[in-house]
C-alpha cells in the first residue's frame, strides 16, 4: 500500500508538472494582456513598453515559465493586475466555493444512494419509473436553469408568503452579521439555494449509476448463495449487496467532486458568489485580460485538486474492495 | 487451382466474432431500437425540434433580429412566446437559438467522435509506446475541467464573427477523451482474437483491419457515445453562453437567451421559460435516443 501510494503521488506530481507547462502555454496564447492598452490611442508606446516590462512580457516564454514555476513552488503565485497577492485571495475564494460544493456533494451522495437503492429494489415499479423520470429530467437540465427557477420563482414565492427574507439569492453571506448563531443562520440562508441547485443536478447521474451497480450485484452468484443460505432479505441487501455496490459509486463521487469545484463557476455566477470561479471569470473578462497570474494559479489549483481526488479514488477503491491488490 | 473442399479452420468466420456489420445483427439492433418507446419518443421530439429550428425561421413572419413595436409583452396570438424588452419576437429568437445550439452540438459530436475514434484506435491497436503517448495525452486533457479551458480559449477566439463555429470547434477538441478510452479498450480486446490473426495471415493491411473489422465491432459503443456527446455539448455550450463567453451577438443560442432573460425573469417570465424549456426538451430527447441506442446496439449491456 505504501509503495503504491508513493508511486501514485510521484506520478501525480509529474503529471501536474507537465500540465503546468501546457497550462502556461494555453494562457499565453489565449490573449494579450496589453491589448486594451495598445488599442487606446492616448497611450504612448513608452507606457506600453513599461507595462510590458512590468508584466515580464519582454522576456522569452520559457524564462517566464521557469520563474513562474519556481516562485509557485515557494508558495508565491504572484500578484494580480490590481496588485493583490493571488495566493491568499485564491485560498479565501476556495473556501467560499467549498461552502457550496461540500454540502452539495454530501447531500447528493446520500440522495443518490437512497434513490438508487429504492429504484433497484423496486425495479420496474411505479416508484422506480417516477424516480427514473425525475433523474432524467435533472440530468438533462443545465444547473443555471435550476438556479434561476429556484431564485427567481421559489425564493420569491417563499419570501413573499412569509413576509421575511428567508432565502437569499445573491452572495455567499452578509458580512455585517454578528453573533455566532446569527452568522450561522445567515450562511445557511445564503447557501441553501446554491446547494440545492448543485445537489439536484449532481445526484441524478449518481443515482442511475447506483441503481445499475446494485442490480449488477444482486444478479451475482454470491448473492444467490446468500439467499440460498436463508439469510434475511434485509441482511442480503444491506450487508452483502449494497456494500459491494457502493464501491464504484464512491469512486465516481470522489472523481466528480474535483470536477464540481472547477465547474462551480456557473452556480457562483447565478447566485453572485465571490468564489473561485468568479475569480477566474474576473481574471478573464477584467480590463487587463487575461490576468495571467490569476488564471494560471486557478488552473494549477484545480489541476492539483483533480489529480489529488483521482489518487483518493484509487485509494478508496483499494481499501473498500479486498479483491484489488496493490502490487 | 480448385478451392479446397474444406477451408482451413483459421479462415472460417469464428463463432460470435466480427459480425457487427452483418445485416442480421443490424436489423435486430434496429428492431430493438424501434421497439424502445422512450427512444422513439425522443427521436420524434428531436426531429420536430430540428425541423422547427431549420424550417421555422423561414416561415415565421418575424426575423429573430427584427425589432417590433411591442416591448416586453406577454405571449399572445401575434407573439406566441411574447416579446423581450427590446421588442424582439421571442418565438423567432427561440427558433434561431435552438438552431445554433443544435448545429453546434451536432458539429461537436461529429468532430470529437472522429478524433476520439482515431486516438483510441491508434492506442488500442498499436499498444506499447503509442498507447502510452496517447493515453497520457488523454489524461492531461482530462485534468482541467473542460469549462475552464473553454473559458480561457474563448476569451480570445469567441469574439470572432462566427462565434458558434469557434465554440463548436473548441468543444470538439476537448470532448473526445471518454470515447478514446472506450475505443482503446475495445480494440485491445479484439486485437488478440483469432479473426484478426487470420486477417494478418492473409496479408490484410493495418488500415483494412482497423476500418473493416475493428471499428465495426466498436461501432455500437461509438454511436452511443456520439449521441451522449450531443447532449453533453448542448449542456456545456449553453453554460458557456450563459457566462457570456460562448456565442456572441448578433448570434443567439438558447444559453445566451436564458442569460438575457434572467434579469427580467420575475416580471417577464416567458423570456426565461421558453428558451429554458426548449433547451431541456432537446437535451432530454437526445438522452432518450442515446439510452435506446445503448440498449439496442451494445451487446454487453444488460437488461436493466
Amino acid at each position: 500500500m505504501t509503495g503504491f501510494l508513493i508511486r501514485r503521488v510521484l506520478a501525480g506530481i509529474l503529471t501536474l508538472l507537465v500540465a503546468s507547462f501546457l497550462l502556461f502555454l494555453l494562457v499565453a496564447v489565449s490573449g494579450n494582456p496589453l491589448a486594451t492598452l495598445m488599442a487606446n490611442p492616448h497611450v504612448s508606446p513608452a507606457t506600453i513598453a513599461a507595462a510590458r516590462q512590468e508584466l515580464g512580457l519582454d522576456r522569452p516564454l520559457l524564462l517566464r515559465y521557469w520563474s513562474w514555476l519556481t516562485s509557485m513552488l515557494t508558495g508565491n503565485f504572484g500578484t494580480s493586475t490590481t496588485g493583490q497577492p493571488v495566493g491568499s485571495e485564491l485560498g479565501g475564494r476556495l473556501l467560499v466555493t467549498l461552502q457550496m460544493v461540500i454540502p452539495a456533494v454530501v447531500l447528493a451522495a446520500i440522495l443518490a444512494v437512497l434513490v438508487g437503492v429504492v429504484s433497484a429494489v423496486r425495479r420496474y415499479s411505479v416508484l422506480d419509473h417516477t424516480l427514473t423520470a425525475v433523474a432524467y429530467l435533472f440530468y438533462s437540465t443545465p444547473v443555471f436553469v435550476v438556479a434561476i427557477l429556484l431564485k427567481d420563482f421559489l425564493a420569491v414565492d417563499v419570501n413573499n408568503a412569509t413576509g421575511h427574507t428567508i432565502l437569499y439569492t445573491i452572495g455567499q453571506n452578509d458580512p455585517g452579521t454578528t453573533g455566532t448563531w446569527n452568522v450561522f443562520a445567515d450562511v445557511v440562508q445564503h447557501t441553501a439555494l446554491p446547494v440545492l441547485s448543485l445537489t439536484l443536478i449532481t445526484y441524478a447521474g449518481w443515482s442511475r449509476y447506483q441503481r445499475a451497480q446494485l442490480l449488477d450485484v444482486l444478479n451475482a452468484d454470491y448473492i444467490r448463495l446468500a439467499r440460498a443460505k436463508g439469510l434475511s432479505p434485509r441482511r442480503v441487501l444491506y450487508v452483502h449487496a449494497l456494500r459491494n455496490a457502493l464501491i464504484p459509486v464512491v469512486t465516481v463521487i470522489s472523481i466528480d467532486f474535483a470536477v464540481l469545484i472547477g465547474g462551480a463557476v456557473v452556480t457562483e455566477t447565478a447566485f453572485g458568489w465571490q468564489g473561485m470561479g468568479q475569480f477566474l471569470l474576473n481574471g478573464l473578462t477584467g480590463p487587463v485580460s487575461p490576468d495571467t497570474n490569476v488564471v494560471q494559479a486557478w488552473m494549477m489549483v484545480v489541476a492539483a485538486v483533480v489529480i489529488g481526488f483521482n489518487i483518493i479514488a484509487d485509494i478508496l477503491y483499494a481499501m473498500l474492495d479486498p479483491r484489488i491488490r496493490l502490487a | 487451382m480448385p478451392e479446397p473442399a474444406t477451408p482451413t479452420p483459421i479462415l472460417l468466420p469464428p463463432a460470435g466474432a466480427p459480425a457487427a456489420a452483418s445485416r442480421g445483427q443490424l436489423r435486430m439492433a434496429a428492431e430493438r431500437f424501434f421497439r424502445h418507446k422512450l427512444a422513439m419518443t425522443g427521436l420524434a421530439v428531436f426531429v420536430l425540434l430540428v425541423l422547427l429550428s431549420v424550417i421555422g425561421p423561414m416561415l415565421w413572419k418575424y426575423n429573430y433580429e427584427q425589432i417590433t413595436s411591442q416591448f416586453g409583452t406577454a405571449p399572445s396570438a401575434q407573439h406566441p412566446f411574447g416579446t423581450d424588452t427590446i421588442g424582439h419576437d421571442m418565438f423567432a429568437q427561440v427558433m434561431e437559438g435552438l438552431q445554433t445550439s443544435l448545429e453546434t452540438a451536432l458539429l461537436v459530436a461529429a468532430i470529437s467522435t472522429v478524433i476520439g475514434t482515431l486516438i483510441g484506435a491508434v492506442a488500442g491497436y498499436y499498444g506499447g509506446i503509442w498507447d502510452q503517448i496517447m493515453m497520457r495525452f488523454t489524461d492531461l486533457v482530462l485534468i482541467i475541467p473542460v469549462l475552464a479551458i473553454l473559458l480561457v480559449l474563448s476569451n480570445r477566439f469567441a469574439k470572432q464573427s462566427d462565434s458558434s463555429l469557434f465554440v463548436g470547434l473548441m468543444l470538439a477538441i476537448l470532448l473526445w477523451t471518454y470515447l478514446a478510452r472506450l475505443v482503446r479498450g475495445t480494440f485491445m480486446g479484439l486485437r488478440e482474437r483469432e479473426f484478426i490473426e487470420a486477417e494478418h495471415a492473409i496479408g490484410a493491411s493495418t488500415w483494412r483491419i482497423i476500418l473493416r473489422h475493428l471499428i465495426p465491432n466498436a461501432a455500437g459503443a461509438i454511436v452511443v457515445n456520439a449521441t451522449l456527446t450531443v447532449a453533453n455539448a448542448m449542456l456545456i455550450e449553453a453554460a458557456l453562453s450563459y457566462l457570456g463567453l460562448g456565442v456572441q451577438p448578433p448570434q443567439v443560442d438558447l444559453g445566451s437567451l436564458i442569460a438575457a432573460g434572467e434579469g427580467d425573469a420575475t416580471a417577464l417570465p416567458w423570456l426565461f421559460y421558453f428558451p429554458a424549456a426548449f433547451l431541456v426538451l432537446a437535451i432530454l430527447a437526445v438522452n432518450f435516443i442515446g439510452d435506446g441506442l445503448r440498449d439496442a446496439l451494445d451487446p454487453t449491456a444488460r437488461e436493466h
